[in-house]
């Protein structure tokens, strides 16, 4: 459709004409006060953890939307290269579309150059992003990934700030998580040890906060690879259903029943030949 | 008749046809008149697509929702290229000298002007290659991509509109 009043075109990237509307629609009238839709965030509890020989993460798998748990099993670890692996709670389509777009970037990077990406390039990639948009973009992201420098733990925060860290948790769960974090870490722990401690936060997380909850998953980074543990931990309530409900055929009785002939008038008739190879 | 005014930084509200001289066209070098800098308001704001006032979509028009963006980050994101390319342009000037920014605005200006017509899409390839964009993805390569738009400007308008003419 040709428009007569553009006269350029569109930018890519976001899109701000609904803003307007936006605005007056939630400040109308008295009556006519209409709130927009939450989006689904990831209330969450995500920990990680630098150990001897790489990085642990951990994270729960409840979606919240408002007071409903929209996805109970949602992975929240997500991939960024080889070597790295991100956690992610805020807004779930922010941090997934952010984490998408980094990997991508990461991995162009790689192809061009020919080496593994470092975990702090990945952040300051993100770092860039986010402060881009001003916070509008709910992203609260935990960053860890072991490359040529060693094992490196950051987190990054919505507008761009950047902290790294031995161990971390982020999320609404994020203070009882954190709570297990200060009272039992050790530097250069070993890899039960770390799972273990991680568990446990992502667990003192699970049990205190309303957002986070179902199964705990973890992921293993280590110099030789990655060892993507989905479910670490099942949650000891999950709801099997105990019967089948679906309805028998003839469970509705039948009152009534009429038949209608319809009418149907031959409009055109069309006759095409058809090519075809005669065998014999 | 119309004159065609030359690029200037000015900001392109409205055309003022009060008095038209006689039609003075450079036609050399037309293409290098196109305009680049970024108009804070169009012809016609509110229009929805049968020119007049879109209530519907837009609300009631008030000439402060015209003039200033609604949305905190509008006008950021509108600027943003311009905002990055300025800032960088000064420090390499701080570092290296006048010559570098100059020397890479002259290749700028020339690669920006590899493009379609107006209302087609340009691939842009040598100015994003200049600008190391080719090999990054950000969200202006995602969401609301030119050549996937539903909707086209009349060709006629927008060429006009490019060259001042309107």
């Amino acid at each position: 459709m040709a428009l007569s009043c553009v006269l350029e075109p569109a930018l890519s990237g976001f899109n701000f004409e609904n803003s307007t509307r936006n605005i007056v629609l939630e400040n109308g009238s008295e009556e006519g006060k209409i709130k927009a839709p939450k989006p689904m965030k990831t209330g969450t509890t995500i920990a990680g953890v630098v150990y001897k020989d790489g990085v642990v993460l951990g994270a729960d798998t409840r979606a919240t939307s408002d007071e409903v748990v929209a996805d109970k099993m949602c992975a929240k670890i997500h991939y960024i290269a080889p070597n790295i692996y991100c956690c992610g709670a805020g807004t779930a389509a922010d941090t997934e579309k952010t984490t998408e777009i980094l990997s991508s970037n990461l991995t162009i990077f790689s192809m061009n150059s020919g080496r593994n990406p470092r975990v702090v390039m990945a952040v300051n990639i993100l770092q860039d992003m986010l402060f881009r948009y001003r916070g509008m973009i709910g992203a609260h992201l935990i960053l860890g990934g072991v490359d040529c420098t060693g094992s490196h733990l950051y987190t990054v925060g919505p507008y761009g700030s950047m902290d790294k860290v031995p161990y971390l948790a982020m999320g609404s769960g994020n203070l009882p998580a954190m709570g297990i974090l200060e009272d039992r870490f050790k530097a250069n722990m070993d890899l039960e040890e770390a799972k273990s401690l991680v568990s446990d936060a992502i667990h003192a997380g699970i049990m205190s906060d309303l957002g986070s909850g179902n199964n705990i998953d973890l992921c293993v980074i280590t110099k030789e690879g990655v060892d993507y543990i989905r479910p670490h931990k099942e949650s000891p309530f999950n709801y099997k259903r105990q019967a089948k409900y679906k309805y028998k055929p003839g469970t509705t009785p039948v009152l009534t029943k009429t038949v209608t002939q319809v009418e149907l008038e031959l409009l055109d008739e069309t006759v095409q030949m058809m090519e075809t190879a005669g065998s014999s | 008749m119309i004159t065609v005014f030359p690029e200037t930084d000015r900001k392109y509200i409205y055309a003022d046809r009060k008095d038209e001289p006689s039609l003075k066209m450079n036609t050399r070098g037309l293409r290098s008149q196109l305009k680049d800098s970024v108009p804070v308001t169009g012809l016609c704001p509110q229009a929805g697509p049968y020119g007049v006032q879109d209530s519907l979509r837009r609300g009631f028009s008030s000439v402060k929702n015209e003039l200033l963006p609604s949305h905190p980050l509008e006008l950021s994101e509108k600027n943003f290229q311009l905002n990055q390319d300025k800032m960088n342009f000064n420090t390499l000037r701080n570092i290296q000298g006048l010559h570098a920014p100059l020397k890479l605005q002259m290749e700028y200006r020339a690669a920006k002007q590899i493009q379609r017509l107006p209302f087609l899409p340009s691939s842009n390839l040598a100015l994003d290659t200049l600008r190391g964009s080719d090999d990054t993805i950000g969200f202006e390569d995602i969401l609301n991509d030119p050549i996937q738009s539903e909707m086209m400007g009349d060709p006629h308008i927008m060429t006009e509109y490019k060259l001042g003419i309107l």
